[in-house]
């Protein structure tokens, strides 16, 4: 679903990431570890089209076109959705006419018509339920004096109403205390399915013992220096960063 | 010849044009004599430093339109609030339109200026009321006094609830090549007395029209005013308003001023308090572009204690556009407890836009709270690529962040439909298809 070849990237002429190659197939869960400052939130911004990075070399493949010169809209409107780690607040916009125009934006840009008042409330219901959000929580100003953990399940409750095809959460378990943590893995494990694939990038081990990746990725330096499997953040839990650096 | 001789030339025959007695025409003569004096502001005075009407001037305006002036209800309906009831006071090219107006004499006056002007029955409430709170030094505000004549008159008496918002538009047909007009009204509102008022100028094509506008407002005890301007006008028109409010204990008035188009506005809005616990509200929304410009001054004078004044000024400018805010607090001795709050934000979305901002306050009793707070800034980056990863198009995500950046002024709009119509041509103005829900 995602290739990713050889990605450079740079801010202000400091080179962030240096040649990264990763594979990620549908069905599958990716968690990508490392230290602070490897560039793991710039690959995320990047995968997503953050016009502040500049690519210098490489290419986002997803499905089989290249999407490193698509705007971080027609990337949403393919598919990609990014969990921030720090979600913008937005004072004057309510959570539910954000996410309405949100999807009603993709599906414009899809050729479809708007969604139906009566079925967007219903999807509405069903995933801040299944996030187990309150009601008040939808018609307040977007993230606006959230906690971090309201911050985090909104981000969840919004990829649960956008049914992306490609999730990147990065890093969505800081600022969650353990029962939030549970309720966002939870989401996000029964948004999993066959045709979907999810990337998961974490600072700790802790999320990963709820959504189990199938791969591992240690990125240092702005490069993947290790892959394995779900052991692997086991192995990077109990002995750190340091001994990977050759 | 230029406007301001034009002007006081004209101004015998104009006398006996009107038919009025000698209080208003000593009033007029000794406000023209304050024009005359005076002439136009210019940048040279400290309240008109940023604001030139040298290119407006220039204009060869005609004085009194040739003709009535007529149009027909299918060109001008957008422009009224839609789907609602409303009391109509509307003036085409400055004079009365019966067709399109809808007054009343029923429980409350919503009529003409004319009327009440010269008709013996209203001379009690002219004589305590007219030119009572409007500036006498001031050299604009004078110069519509010494033309007083036409506009709108309204007095609500005391406790009642007038249930239909009053709409008062002004048009211009543009059937002259250039028009000046000087509307005048005055709103009375009596005790526990509530109203709606919504304020429109409006051109139908691109001659230049010039509008020195004063409006009086008299707020008695308890009485609450909610005050909309809508300014969304040609690129031709050019407006100044003066608007003057005289507040008694315990009313609360609101005025909301919504500034899109037109090439040269000044809102000039004074409040004047007259008693304890009194309430006042200015908010305003500036959206423009291009070559306009829009300048707001603002006074609040607290003159008693334990009263609240509550401003909020958001200013969106693009293209050259150049947009002022002055908002001056004066706080008088007497008036202790004073809380007293200014808020301006401005995002400039062009590096050839300029936004003049200056907060104003003096204060002199000991016991209040005063703060204003000032930002400039551009657009929200980090919101902007949050709101473009959720699929939301930039264009879309900019012009729903500008609404979000002036919801706290939206938000207190209590007329449902006109808060519909303010974001309509909001999405209009940033040229987006948006509902806006929210």
């Amino acid at each position: 679903m995602l290739t990713i070849k050889n990605l450079h990237a740079s801010v202000e002429d400091k080179e962030i990431l240096r040649g990264i190659n990763l594979e990620v197939k549908a069905g599958e869960v990716h968690a990508i570890m490392g230290p602070n400052g490897a560039g793991k939130s710039t690959l995320s911004s990047i995968i997503a089209g953050n016009e502040t990075y500049e690519v210098t070399d490489g290419e986002i493949i997803l499905d089989g076109e290249d999407i490193s010169e698509l705007a971080p809209e027609e990337r949403a409107h393919k598919g990609v959705f990014l969990s921030f780690q720090y979600p913008v607040e937005i004072p004057g916009v309510s959570v539910t006419n954000f996410i309405k125009t949100a999807i009603n934006e993709s599906r414009k840009a899809n050729g479809q018509e708007e969604m139906p008042a009566n079925e967007m409330l219903k999807l509405i219901r069903e995933k801040s339920e299944l996030l187990e959000m309150d009601r008040k929580f939808l018609s307040r100003s977007l993230n606006e004096g959230f906690s971090g953990g309201e911050k985090k399940r909104n981000e969840i409750f919004q990829m649960a109403m956008l049914n992306p095809k490609l999730a990147i959460l990065d890093e969505t378990d800081s600022g969650l205390d353990i029962d939030a943590l549970r309720i966002v893995a939870n989401g996000v494990n029964k948004l999993k399915s066959k045709d979907n694939a999810v990337v998961v990038i974490t600072h700790y081990q802790r999320l990963l013992d709820y959504i189990v990746p199938d791969f591992v990725h240690v990125l240092m330096d702005g490069k993947i220096i290790k892959s394995g499997g779900a052991d692997l953040a086991l192995e990077l839990e109990e002995k750190g960063y340091d001994w990977l650096k050759s | 010849m230029e406007l301001k001789e034009k002007l006081i030339s004209s101004f015998m025959a104009f006398e006996e044009k009107v038919d009025v007695g000698t209080e208003l025409h000593d009033l007029r003569t000794s406000a023209l004599k304050n024009f005359e004096t005076k002439g136009f502001p210019t940048k040279k005075e400290e309240a008109w430093k940023y604001t030139s009407l040298n290119a407006v001037l220039k204009n060869d305006f005609s004085l009194f339109p040739k003709k009535e002036n007529n149009i027909e209800v299918s060109d001008v309906k957008k422009y009224f609030l839609n789907d609602l009831d409303t009391y109509k006071v509307i003036f085409i090219d400055g004079v009365f339109s019966t067709f399109l107006s809808s007054t009343t004499h029923d429980g409350l006056d919503v009529c003409l200026m004319s009327s009440a002007l010269t008709k013996p029955k209203y001379k009690m409430i002219i004589d305590t009321y007219f030119n009572q709170v409007a500036s006498k030094e001031e050299s604009l505000t004078s110069l519509n006094t010494a033309f007083a004549y036409e506009g709108a008159y309204i007095n609500i008496p005391k406790s009642k609830v007038v249930e239909k918002p009053i709409e008062i538009i002004y048009f211009s047909t543009g059937k002259e090549d250039a028009l000046m007009v000087q509307p005048r009204n005055l709103v009375i509102v009596g005790e526990n007395a509530h109203v709606q008022i919504v304020e429109r100028h409006q051109s139908l094509n691109e001659n230049p029209v010039l509008t020195n506008s004063v409006t009086e407002i008299f707020a008695q005890k308890r009485a609450i005013v909610d005050y909309y301007k809508v300014q969304n006008d040609e690129q031709t028109a050019n407006l100044i308003d003066n608007t003057y409010i005289s507040q008694k204990q315990e009313s609360r008035v609101s005025v909301h001023t919504f500034s899109f188009g037109g090439n040269l506005t000044r809102n000039n809005l004074n409040f004047y308090h007259h008693g304890e616990r009194i309430d006042s509200t200015l908010k305003g929304i500036t959206i423009i572009g291009d070559k306009q410009h829009v300048d707001h001054y603002t006074l609040v004078n607290h003159e008693q204690p334990n009263c609240e004044s509550h401003q909020n000024y958001k200013t969106i400018l693009d293209g050259q556009s150049t947009g002022v805010f002055n908002g001056k607090i004066y706080v008088e001795k007497e008036a202790q407890k004073t809380d007293a709050f200014q808020q301006n934000n401005n995002i400039l979305l062009s590096d050839k836009a300029t936004i003049n901002a200056k907060p104003q306050l003096e204060i002199f009793a000991d016991d209040v709270k005063c703060s204003h707070g000032c930002t400039i800034g551009q657009l929200d980056e980090n919101a902007m690529f949050y709101m473009q990863q959720r699929g939301i198009p930039k264009k879309e995500a900019k012009a729903l962040l500008m609404y979000a950046f002036t919801s706290e002024v939206t938000s207190s709009i209590k007329i449902p439909e006109l808060k519909a119509k303010i974001a309509k041509i909001i999405a209009t103005k940033l040229k987006v298809n948006m509902g806006f829900d929210l």
